[in-house]
């Protein structure tokens, strides 16, 4: 892409904003009022370019990503043969090309799951009785027991699932989706991040823009206080002296646009109103106390963590927390938000994985089952995209590194066989897709690699992977790199 | 059952693309990837194009611009107003806008070299090191951290940062540069004590690549990860190449096999990383080994676990293997780039100096000279500038003089209407282009007009102010931040800390170059969450605090005059009548209801107006 079409690219989100009309209007105020107004003025801005090709199912996507590498084995894929051989060595065709980040291959044993699974709904679908809320909407869920991925690190494997890359320096899947379909909303980002439990392992670069403009990157709300950076006016500064402020700032960047004829000021005085816009939007946004009793009550928004306690951060604030972004992130998609993430940490269980597992479901069932119950409630699962990640799954055998001292009581990371669910726009709910071996090892039937459940997500976005592309360095990016074939089952 | 996909696979067209290249479809012969493609024979010096409006030509520079101009029956814009040249030429030069007195002096110096002097000024300026040293740190990947979860600091590479600014600013001959930063480690054992030290240090270039320190990480992988690194970056800093495409399968596009890449990469291969006392309690980042006898192999589709054929080191056959010999050494490569002979470093180094001064390359693509680059607007002013650089000896200095001295450089910048529909992106540079400052200046400008800024040059880096929940997203890795307070705080924003994980959120607002790969040219985009920040991150506060407080404390009870001294802070020039009497309502306004804000106010003002945040 040229950066000419860049510039227009980059404007026309904040002119199709529905602002075009008033810098043109004070412009016209200041320059009447100093009688320098030679004649109308006007922006001439580029029919916005669609990158659609093809009708969306999806409007929004709500991208609950769970860090760290989900036990799939213990939550969402059976495995009772697994049980049969706990304790037992695996054979050693299967582990001889493989990597582990811990395991050592010649002690390691199976590791059954202690945990019980039951049948869901009325597609009867398994998963763990540690999920009764996302169980009640098992209908409405597809999902897919045989995904797969390249990296078997947490960093490079978040990058992947966000990115398509593992490498640093790519745009995420939000930030493609809001370069490609623009927001929705005249007041609010297009790509909002919502963090819970502890910090993400990889910073902030799996919300990044990468190499498209930086008004597609993730904007990190926070979900008390200040909802966004810098986005209240200083402390000690009155609400009127900083609109007179912003009035003579108008004008003058109005005056400045006439002597030097730069089209990209008409793009700076609209940043200026949609910040003020969002100044008011935000907090509106993230003022909880509008929400009904039965609502509040529903998400848990106001529950704490039962005198449970966990080996990995958060704390019982990750309670709160994790309910109230939940139903943030249903308030944004009313709003028009495109992309949200809702990102929680951490899943990376090596160790004590069945008291930390039970206090992770804990804190994330009750919230996304009522988050989908709501949705589908007020007629926005239709093209609301709900989509549940991690970066891997977790092995059939149990985690034996020498730190360990003998005490196994978690599993490692495991690329090669995991779970994710997806609900909502166009997605076919009440399905498994896809089978793993009898221990959980591999899949056997419909692999699914992380790019093609990119390409997936894009489609149902109305956007064909293969041809969302930005030139960067010479070559043609895509987020789904060279691979990504559409899972046509997942589609109703 | 267990097939790995390979770990990183670049994007590259589809093959139906690449066959219609072939086929001649859409794709001329000449950019059908051949090796007579402009970019891949040398340059050749041209003559001086004969133009009419010979008065207006006060560097060869002009002459090829104006010929342009001449064909298309354009004329050149009017020179800018003495205060925008003095502001654009200290901001280019620098990073800084001019001081009250600068300006002041400026507009009263009637002598007919008053603006040739101005710019040996600026040249000789301790800044103009920070300033064009930080256009080569975005190259170098800069950064003070290892990426990845664990980003471990590295708390010594602010040594190699210190070194390309003290580098430019002494004007070290590009060639040089080039070869110390390649292969320095080797030049170092049989140097003399005084430049063997910065021979090691300018090494630790490729020492800036990523390492990823995650527990339980193949560590092979990551280290030939590096490689790759080394090898792309190579190519996108000195030869304009986009080499990476390479990395899995032969270069679609240009004539670079996947051999060569590995080829080039054997260079790399035996390298280990080495930390060198320097005395004095200071450490620098290079390498150690080099000739040993590593076996290199392609990578079968870019997997390090899929070894091909072994290769040797080796050049790349499409811009002539001058100077290699049956085993060529690192150093032969480091040379082999630095050579007049080469075809594309030249260029694609005066390219970078064209677009730091004129926004946008002479070839738009200045990370890629390949086939599917674009072509240069000029090509005969290129070879001229590439040509001009070798013969002035590489000197970076010698060849930004002879820019700005141009008319073509000392253009006004307003749009010109009439051109909009033929020239719409001011290719033919009939004008001068209006340019968004970048974040570390924007930051830099807002510290200088206030007063604010601790200039000193050089050192640790610092630890600005981080928010709370920006700290917090650190908690899982293997740093912390701790704010630094006091004097260091107001430094220049290249010091500012790149902890790679969690860039300060300011600068990457304001597009700061990703620290993770090599960057050749940033974006400008415009957001509401700049906005935001200007009007409310706390550097921008406390810099229009102080303004304010500045110009009460000169000139007490004298609003006209305050706001007279604001302006030639911020902009360098003298507020118009409708300004000030714009600025003069302001202030009235608040001081009305908030009379202890209108100050502010009026101070915040200025520094959020467009004309501030850019260089016109």
């Amino acid at each position: 892409m040229d950066p000419q079409h860049l510039i227009q690219q980059t404007r026309r989100d904040f002119l199709l904003g529905g602002s075009r009309g008033v810098g043109a209007l004070a412009l016209a105020s200041l320059l009447g009022q100093e009688g320098l107004l030679g004649g109308p003025h006007s922006t001439k801005t580029a029919a916005a370019k669609s990158f659609a090709h093809f009708a969306a199912r999806a409007k929004s996507c709500i991208f609950i990503y769970m860090e760290g590498g989900v036990s799939q084995i213990d939550l969402f894929d059976p495995k009772p043969k697994l049980n049969e051989l706990n304790g037992q060595k695996m054979p050693e065709s299967l582990t001889k090309n493989v990597r582990f980040a811990f395991i050592q291959k010649d002690s390691a044993v199976l590791m059954g799951s202690p945990h019980k699974f039951q049948r869901y709904g009325k597609s009867g679908i398994e998963m763990s009785g540690m999920l009764p809320h996302l169980g009640a909407c098992v209908d409405d869920l597809a999902l897919v027991r045989s995904m797969h991925t390249d990296s078997f690190n947490h960093h490079p494997g978040e990058l992947l699932m966000y990115c398509g890359s593992p490498m640093l320096g790519r745009p995420s899947m939000g930030s493609w989706v809001t370069y490609a379909l623009g927001s929705l909303s005249q007041n609010l980002p297009g790509y909002v991040v919502l963090t819970a439990g502890r910090a993400p392992s990889g910073g902030n670069t799996m919300f990044q823009n990468g190499f498209l403009p930086s008004n597609y990157a993730g904007v990190m709300f926070r979900s008390q206080g200040e909802p966004v950076q810098d986005l209240s006016t200083p402390a000690g500064l009155s609400a009127e002296a900083r609109h007179y402020g912003l009035d003579a700032l108008r004008d003058l960047n109005s005056l400045r646009q006439m002597q030097t004829g730069d089209p990209e000021i008409a793009a700076r005085i609209s940043a200026y109103e949609l910040a003020a816009r969002m100044q008011l939007a935000a907090p509106e946004l993230t003022d909880l106390s509008k929400e009904s009793e039965a609502t509040r009550t529903a998400y848990g928004v106001d529950r704490d963590s039962g005198g449970l306690k966990t080996q990995r951060g958060g704390g019982p604030d990750a309670f709160k927390t994790f309910a109230r972004n939940c139903l943030l992130a249903r308030r944004m998609v009313e709003r028009g938000v495109r992309f949200i993430s809702i990102h929680h940490a951490s899943w990376d269980h090596h160790n004590d994985l069945d008291s930390d597992l039970l206090y992770n479901c804990r804190v994330v069932d009750q919230p996304i089952g009522a988050l989908l119950g709501d949705l589908k409630q007020r007629g926005l699962l239709d093209d609301t995209l709900v989509v549940w990640a991690s970066e891997f799954g977790r092995t059939p055998l149990g985690e034996n590194r020498p730190s360990f001292a003998g005490r196994v009581s978690g599993r490692d990371h495991h690329p090669s066989a995991f779970s994710v669910w997806l609900a909502g726009a166009g997605v076919r709910g009440g399905q498994v897709l896809g089978e793993t071996d009898e221990i959980g090892w591999n899949p056997v039937k419909d692999p699914i690699h992380v790019h093609d459940l990119q390409a997936t997500m894009l489609h149902l976005f109305g956007l064909n992977h293969e041809r969302l592309t930005y030139r960067h360095q010479g070559r043609d990016f895509r987020l789904t790199d060279v691979g990504g074939e559409v899972v046509k089952p997942l589609l109703s | 059952m267990f097939s790995p996909r390979p770990f990183f696979v670049p994007v590259i067209i589809r093959g139906v693309l690449w066959l219609m290249a072939f086929a001649g479809l859409g794709v001329s012969a000449d950019e059908g990837g051949s090796s007579n493609h402009w970019a891949f024979t040398a340059p050749r010096r041209p003559v001086l194009p004969h133009v009419r409006n010979t008065r207006w030509v006060k560097s060869p520079v002009d002459s090829f611009i104006l010929a342009r101009l001449e064909t298309e029956h354009v004329k050149p814009a009017p020179v800018a107003d003495r205060s925008t040249l003095l502001r654009r030429l200290s901001l280019d030069l620098t990073g800084l806008p001019p001081t009250a007195a600068e300006t002041e002096s400026f507009l009263n110096d009637t002598r007919e070299d008053a603006y040739a002097r101005r710019v040996d000024d600026l040249l000789a300026s301790p800044h103009f090191g920070e300033r064009w040293g930080r256009h080569w740190l975005d190259l170098a990947r800069y950064a003070d951290s290892s990426g990845y979860q664990v980003d471990r600091e590295r708390p010594w590479a602010w040594v190699y940062r210190d070194w390309v600014i003290r580098s430019v600013n002494e004007d070290q001959p590009f060639d040089q540069f080039t070869i110390w930063q390649l292969a320095g480690d080797l030049l170092a054992e049989k140097s003399s004590n005084t430049v063997q030290r910065d021979q090691i240090i300018a090494s630790g270039f490729h020492r800036l690549a990523l390492s990823n320190h995650e527990d339980g990480v193949d560590e092979a992988e990551f280290v030939a990860k590096a490689k790759v690194d080394r090898v792309a970056t190579t190519g996108t800093a000195w030869l304009g190449l986009t080499l990476a495409c390479a990395e899995c399968h032969s270069h679609k596009f240009d004539p670079i096999s996947q051999r060569e890449f590995y080829q080039l990469y054997a260079f790399f291969d035996p390298l280990r990383e080495h930390d060198a006392d320097l005395g004095g309690g200071l450490v620098a980042y290079t390498f150690k080994g080099g000739t040993n006898a590593t076996r290199t192999h392609v990578h079968i589709r870019g997997d390090f676990l899929r070894l091909g054929d072994e290769v040797s080191p080796g050049f790349l056959q499409c811009l002539g293997s001058t100077g290699c010999s049956k085993s060529p050494t690192r150093l032969d490569l480091a040379r082999w780039i630095a050579s007049p002979e080469n075809p594309l470093t030249a260029r694609v180094e005066v390219n970078h100096l064209w677009l730091h001064l004129f926004g946008r390359g002479l070839v738009a693509t200045t990370e890629d000279f390949g086939t599917r680059g674009e072509k240069p607007s000029h090509p005969e002013l290129l070879d001229w500038l590439a040509t001009e650089f070798v013969r002035v000896g590489w000197s970076r200095k010698e060849m930004i003089r002879q820019i700005v001295n141009s008319a073509t450089y000392r253009q006004a910048s307003n749009a010109r209407p009439e051109l909009a529909e033929r020239d719409p992106e001011n290719r033919w540079l009939a004008r001068q282009n209006r340019l968004r400052l970048e974040s570390e200046i924007l930051r830099d400008s807002a510290l200088s007009a206030s007063d604010l800024l601790n200039a000193s040059v050089g050192g640790k880096s610092f630890r600005p102010h981080l928010p709370e929940d920006v700290q917090w997203l650190s908690t899982a890795s293997a740093w912390s931040w701790t704010d630094d307070t006091g004097p260091v705080t107001y430094r220049r924003s290249l010091y500012i800390y790149t902890q790679r994980t969690v860039q300060h959120p300011l600068l990457p607002t304001f597009d700061q170059a990703n620290p993770s790969e090599s960057c050749t040219r940033r974006d400008r985009s415009d957001t509401p969450l700049q906005a935001l920040a200007l009007l409310n991150n706390g550097v921008f506060i406390e810099a229009a605090h102080h303004l304010a407080s500045t110009a009460e404390t000169k000139f007490p009870g004298d609003r006209a005059t305050q706001i007279q001294y604001a302006f030639l802070r911020c902009l360098g020039r003298k507020a118009s009548t409708t300004e000030t009497r714009r600025m003069e309502r302001l202030y009235d306004q608040v001081a009305k209801s908030h009379p202890g804000e209108a100050g502010f106010v009026t101070a915040q003002t200025l520094l959020n107006l467009d004309e501030f945040l850019n260089r016109e």
